[in-house]
């Protein structure tokens, strides 16, 4: 009977099914994320008038927002800020994951152990992280003020100063998620035949050429596919300024990033009118900025040469 | 017998390096997890030290508990996580399922269309996300997160799953086929076969949701809705000078999820490194 029905209406019956499987997916996905985020560029076009009616703007609020000095100092604060942020991380983790994932790539007892324990601290929120440090740098406390004096190196209150705070939060943020691009340096390093690398070893090479001539091109690839989720992810930074900061973003705006300026021009705050369209005018430009960031990828990622394995 | 040596020492640097950076990683999480059990003077006097007879103490805990509802917190949070993680796995399932199953029009712009929320954060539709929530009368409800979590937890579940459903045996399906079930109880044959997958989407799925704050904050900021990384957030902003009751406050955060972590970790370390072991 069934078979039969497949080989009368085999296209409609096969439809039904597909229908049904994406049908719940599509829906909250669209309604909830794509949707929004189009909705979002929508309302960016549009302000408020004096009796609360939205009204069509064209780009005006794209306008403002470069052009007005108020807004144009806030924007160009916020902009710099984040692309610290992502620098610092970018320098910072790149590195020093690329050193810990070498190391744990060769023959390690414990590396599973190694590998769990500098992971460990990506489960966390980074809103707890923050605050965890705040107290490990509390000079009352003195976790780290004693031993840094006992050694005779300086302490600052670096997350309370306005020329350190940023970086302080930053590196708090390198801290926390280096366990991530170590797990995919090593995922690509273990991933090298050690052939290859024995007859390298044959021909002479030291371990440094080895290093440099075939493992670096290798791992080229997950090297890019890093540094956009770094970018990404930091041009996103915004739970660890808000936790410890709040919506100011203090000492004097100093870790305001896009995505916090983004949440206090959008939500307000005590001293602020929540002013959405604006917010909305702001989301579009961080979305510019990632998408300028995935286009860079995409015409690295197709110029660099991927070797098969 | 000169490399033996040499080797030996090479091995200890790297140990020695590898235990300071795994130091590193776990201290600052230790030390306040272990000052958290002590009485205030011991936290001040003896940080590094464990918390002994004379030093142990709850107070923090209680302080913490006649303070806030962190009760209630913990259970917000996980009807949170725990719907938004069946409704992730079960849906992205079926789309994984039908997108490896079925030749159709649209297969693979259906695929690019759920990978692209990789990309995009959900944040940035926050604005007409709210207002949406606020047409719906969803603001202040569990169910307006849930629907945000799942949402943006799509891609993910979809990008993995696909890639493990397209690796089961075509022969599988098509004998279930023969033997004349329907496409959904086939459906229901071949979960059971990526379970690995799921419980790896599960535990990356679970992080960020546990984690976040951003919609907490903009969609359910109240009290009742509060959830552990929120109430957290606004206790430790109120209680700063409450030493005691801010290290209770930051252990009872970061426990729940480092238990889940080490109890999973082998599954998600091997879920990271899978397609390398050979």
């Amino acid at each position: 009977m069934r078979d039969s029905e497949t080989k009368v209406f085999p296209r409609k019956r096969i439809r039904f099914h597909i229908f049904v499987f994406l049908f719940p997916a599509l829906l909250v996905y669209t309604l909830f994320m794509m949707f929004p985020i189009f909705d979002s560029l929508r309302i960016s076009f549009y302000v408020m008038d004096a009796n609360r009616i939205p009204r069509f703007a064209g780009l005006d609020n794209y306008a403002e927002l470069l052009s007005t000095p108020k807004w144009r100092e806030d924007l160009l604060n916020a902009l710099r800020n984040s692309s610290v942020f992502f620098i610092i991380n970018f320098c910072v983790q790149n590195p020093v994951a690329l050193f810990l994932a070498a190391l744990l790539a060769t023959k390690t007892r414990g590396g599973a152990t190694y590998r769990a324990l500098l992971y460990a601290p990506t489960t966390l929120s980074l809103v707890v992280v923050g605050f965890v440090w705040q107290m490990l740098l509390n000079p009352i406390w003195g976790i780290v003020k004693t031993p840094l004096e006992a050694v005779g190196l300086p302490y600052h209150p670096w997350l309370g100063l306005e020329s350190t705070a940023l970086i302080a939060m930053a590196l708090i943020s390198s801290w926390q998620y280096i366990g991530v691009p170590i797990l995919l340096y090593y995922t690509a390093l273990i991933a090298i035949p050690e052939q290859l690398i024995e007859a390298a070893h044959i021909d002479g090479a030291s371990g440094w050429k080895i290093f440099w001539t075939i493992k670096f091109p290798l791992i080229l690839p997950v090297a890019g596919v890093i540094s956009i989720m770094t970018y990404i992810f930091n041009f996103n930074a915004f739970d660890i300024i808000y936790a410890l900061k709040g919506p100011l973003a203090g000492p004097n705006l100093s870790t305001d990033t896009m995505m916090s300026f983004f949440y206090r021009t959008f939500f307000g705050h005590e001293f602020q009118q929540p002013n959405p369209e604006m917010g909305a005018a702001i989301a579009g430009l961080i979305l510019c900025i990632l998408l300028v960031g995935v286009l860079i990828y995409y015409f690295w990622q197709k110029k660099i040469e991927n070797y098969e394995l | 017998m000169k490399t033996v040596v040499a080797n030996r020492w090479a091995s200890a640097g790297k140990h020695a390096v590898l235990i300071a950076f795994s130091f590193l990683a776990i201290f600052p999480v230790f030390i306040i997890i272990m000052n958290s059990f002590k009485t205030r003077a011991a936290i001040f006097a003896n940080p590094y030290k464990l918390p002994g007879s004379g030093t142990f103490s709850l107070a923090g805990y209680e302080a913490v508990h006649g303070q806030s509802d962190f009760l209630m917190y913990y259970k917000n949070s996980l009807i949170i996580t725990i719907v938004s993680i069946i409704l992730i796995t079960l849906f992205a399932s079926m789309v994984a399922f039908c997108l490896s199953e079925y030749k159709f029009r649209g297969n693979g712009f259906f695929y690019i269309f759920f990978i692209l929320g990789l990309l995009i954060p959900i944040r940035l539709g926050s604005v007409s996300l709210l207002d949406m929530m606020v047409s719906m009368q969803l603001v202040g409800t569990l169910l307006a997160l849930i629907l945000v979590y799942i949402a943006q937890g799509l891609s993910l579940a979809v990008l993995v799953l696909t890639q493990f459903m397209r690796s089961i045996p075509k022969s599988i399906k098509e004998a279930a086929r023969i033997e004349g079930a329907g496409e959904y109880k086939i459906y229901l044959l071949t979960v059971p076969l990526i379970k690995p997958a799921l419980a790896t989407v599960a535990v990356f799925t679970i992080i960020p949701i546990w984690n976040d704050i951003w919609f907490p904050l903009i969609l359910a900021p109240g009290e009742a809705t509060r959830t552990v990384t929120l109430g957290a957030q606004q206790f430790l902003g109120q209680f700063s000078s409450d030493w005691n009751a801010v290290l209770a406050a930051l252990s009872m955060s970061i426990v729940p999820i480092f238990i889940m972590f080490f109890v999973f970790s082998k599954q998600i370390m091997s879920g990271l490194t899978s397609g390398s072991v050979k």
